[in-house]
């Protein structure tokens, strides 16, 4: 065989394992197309043309969904005043989501170290425990949530017979509610991840910590959580992102007093009839959402390489 | 026990740094419990390299990591320095330990984790960072100081765990069995190294192994442990040539051990008759019985084959020769079914080393020892 011969069925050979490797992807290929960047361009159409009268869109290329976010325009001159309703909502979905993030970061980690630190054929028992709540629907346990919390609620019965309060404490229908319910929602989000690094840690290290003068709480800052940096990592973004979109608890703790992100969303597509800016608020939320990521692929890079 | 004193430690102070009285350590309850330590008294002067020696399981770790706070005694007390520190926990006691497994930490760097100690006493960064570099002088590991942990090699390893104890001068440093994962050369050599740190730094070693030639090199002490009791404490000499146990004489250095009746005793010696019939004289320490059945202990290189014309303290039959060139070791089954090494010095000529050839047994005078 000739050396040009050779190459060319060498070329051949590659080329069809080209074709065999796109003929494999396909499948999934469609699936992606279909399932994420369709839906994600329909949205990203819709936020620049003007909403329909009765809901829908108009095919008229117009950026008002997004000078609305910030804006309000006078029906009658058309001038813009600056208008922080729409951004005040996204500054209390933040506050809110992040304050979510910590408490249950705080509640977590304790109850993370806990079940660690069981022994090996306890832990699943434990875990199981922790995951219990996924058994039941989130609707279901958020209104059972509010049955908890409301004026007649279990709480406020308690502690009025237990005469420790002359009056109910009104907790349904604020940020606290809302508060609350993320915190119940989400702490198996951040309890999971969590308890598979500390798992991982290696107990002769806190050993070494204490034997190095380091007391609880030293040991604790200097030798536990940098080693559970991941744990604590993916914990805090499994809680913060869909903490941010949550719906369905401050549809029913927050009484539409407390609006976050998702219901203002759902009114836009829903009562308000305005696509667009619906449209617009997803795409900005998913902004939100991607520069967070961005910082964590960061600091994980930065992480992994100090790592060696 | 009783306990000789040589010259050497008569330069040091006699004074405790670690003193245990009756320390007992249960694991578990009921059927399950693990005796760990049974009642286990010492003393461990200050500035001394003091090794508990013995098998898997003895309780080393258990002793050691009781001296570090990290378990609490079953009942029992521990003293440093005169002062009772039995429930205090381990980062308020000046006792630093390093782990057999280093346990380093991994997301430090070398110089952090050998200042982390001294950080944590809440020393001011320059004195932290001058401590740092002495250590890494002391060590050896000054082209390390900024790489992490999991780039060094396990000798490296091992010397940042023994820099980060010493970094903030403990009274007292543990080892436990620091020299175990390295290779024999790196072993021979940390050994040294060890020992002429201890030396420099007169700070008081505790250092925990199974393996007896380690002791014996490095040790102004030791102790030798048996299911959570020490039998016999002592100067490497003292524990080698004088056992007082039959545990301690087999289990360090080769040894014949031979199964007798004391025929008669007086004056530090007694006169013992073996199962083949003969009568040797064999020392008899403080405070042993009299009479009744005893074991006789004698190194193999403190017998030897007898001259021409030399009585023999006991005759063998010749099974096996190892040559070793300064020496050979001749193995000898005795008319009793026992057998007997012996080290025999210097070449082999003039003597008839066929298999099966009958040899006289010359034993140094006073070198034959009765075991409890
Ligand atoms: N946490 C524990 N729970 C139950 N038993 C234990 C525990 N720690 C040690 N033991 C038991 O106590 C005894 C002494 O253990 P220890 O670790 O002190 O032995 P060691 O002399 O250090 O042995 P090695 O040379 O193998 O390290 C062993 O029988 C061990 O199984
Ligand atoms: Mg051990």
């Amino acid at each position: 065989m000739t050396e040009t011969s050779l190459s060319a069925a060498h070329r051949e050979a590659q080329a069809r394992a080209t074709r065999t490797r796109y003929g494999l992807l396909a499948p999934a290929l469609i699936i992606i197309l279909a399932i994420s960047i369709l839906p994600l361009g329909i949205t990203v159409v819709y936020s620049f043309l003007e909403p329909g009268t009765y809901g829908g869109v108009v095919w008229n290329f117009s950026t008002d969904a997004y000078v609305q976010f910030l804006f309000e325009r006078d029906i009658f001159d058309d001038t813009l005043t600056f208008d922080p309703a729409y951004l005040s909502i996204f500054m209390r979905s933040i506050g809110l989501a992040f304050g979510a993030m910590i408490g249950t970061l705080i509640l977590g980690f304790p109850t993370a170290y806990f079940i660690a630190t069981k022994p090996r054929n306890q832990r699943n028992f434990w875990l199981f425990l922790i995951t219990l709540p996924f058994w039941t629907n989130l609707l279901i346990r958020t209104y059972a949530m509010l049955l908890i919390i409301r004026d007649e609620g279990f709480v406020n019965i308690s502690l009025m017979k237990l005469r420790l309060i002359d009056s109910p404490i009104s907790i349904l229908y604020t940020d606290t509610a809302v508060f609350i319910g993320l915190i119940y929602s989400y702490l198996p989000f951040m309890v999971l991840p969590l308890y598979a690094s500390l798992e991982k840690l290696d107990f002769r290290l806190v050993e070494a910590g204490y034997d190095l003068y380091a007391s609880r709480w030293k040991v604790l800052r200097h030798v536990i959580a940098p080693l559970a940096k991941p744990g604590i990592i993916a914990g805090c973004i499994l809680v913060f992102i869909p903490g941010l979109g949550a719906y369905i608890t401050p549809e029913l703790l927050g009484g539409g007093k407390s609006l976050m992100i998702g219901n203002m969303i759902a009114i836009q597509f829903g009562s308000s009839r305005n696509w667009p800016f619906g449209s617009a608020a997803a795409l900005i939320l998913m902004m939100l959402v991607i520069i967070v990521l961005l910082i964590y692929a960061a600091s994980a890079g930065r992480g992994r390489r100090t790592h060696g | 026990m009783p306990e000789t004193s040589n010259a050497t430690q008569s330069t040091r102070s006699d004074r405790a740094a670690i003193s245990a009285r009756s320390l007992v350590k249960t694991f578990g309850a009921g059927e399950n419990a693990v005796h760990a330590l049974k009642n286990v008294d010492i003393d461990i002067r200050e500035n001394e390299f003091f090794t508990l020696l013995g098998p898997s399981g003895c309780g080393k770790t258990t002793l050691l990591r009781m001296i570090a706070g990290f378990e609490l005694p079953t009942s029992g007390t521990i003293l440093l320095d005169g002062q009772e520190i039995t429930a205090l926990p381990p980062y308020k006691r000046p006792v630093n330990t390093v782990f057999q497994s280093y346990a380093l930490f991994p997301h430090m760097t070398v110089a952090e984790n050998i200042g982390f100690g001294l950080k944590m006493l809440g020393r001011p960064a320059d004195n932290v960072q001058g401590r740092v570099e002495k250590m890494l002088a002391l060590v050896q590991l000054e082209a390390m100081a900024n790489r992490r942990t999991d780039q060094l090699s396990g000798g490296q390893q091992q010397r940042v765990a023994l820099a980060r104890a010493l970094a903030p001068e403990p009274k007292v440093l543990l080892l436990d069995e620091p020299l175990a994962a390295l290779d024999l050369k790196l072993r021979k050599n940390m050994q040294l190294e060890l020992k002429s740190l201890q030396a420099e730094t007169g700070i008081t070693f505790v250092f925990v192994t199974h393996d007896q030639e380690e002791a014996l090199t490095m040790s102004d002490r030791i102790a030798v442990m048996r299911s959570g009791e020490i039998l016999q404490i002592g100067a490497p000499k003292d524990i080698y040539e004088r056992p007082t146990h039959r545990f301690v004489a087999d289990f360090i250095g080769d040894i014949n051990i031979l199964e007798g009746e004391i025929a008669g005793a007086g004056g530090g010696t007694a006169q013992v008759r073996l199962k083949d019939g003969t009568t040797i004289s064999a020392r008899l320490a403080e405070g042993m019985a009299q009479t009744g059945p005893a074991a006789v202990a004698i190194r193999p290189e403190a017998a030897r084959i007898a001259g021409q014309g030399e009585t023999a303290d006991l005759t063998g039959t010749l099974e096996n020769v190892v040559y070793f060139g300064a020496a050979s070791y001749l193995h000898l089954r005795l008319n009793s079914g026992e057998e007997f090494v012996l080290r025999q010095p210097g070449g082999l000529d003039g003597h008839d080393l066929s298999r099966g050839a009958r040899l006289g047994i010359a034993i140094q005078p006073g070198r034959a020892r009765v075991l409890e």
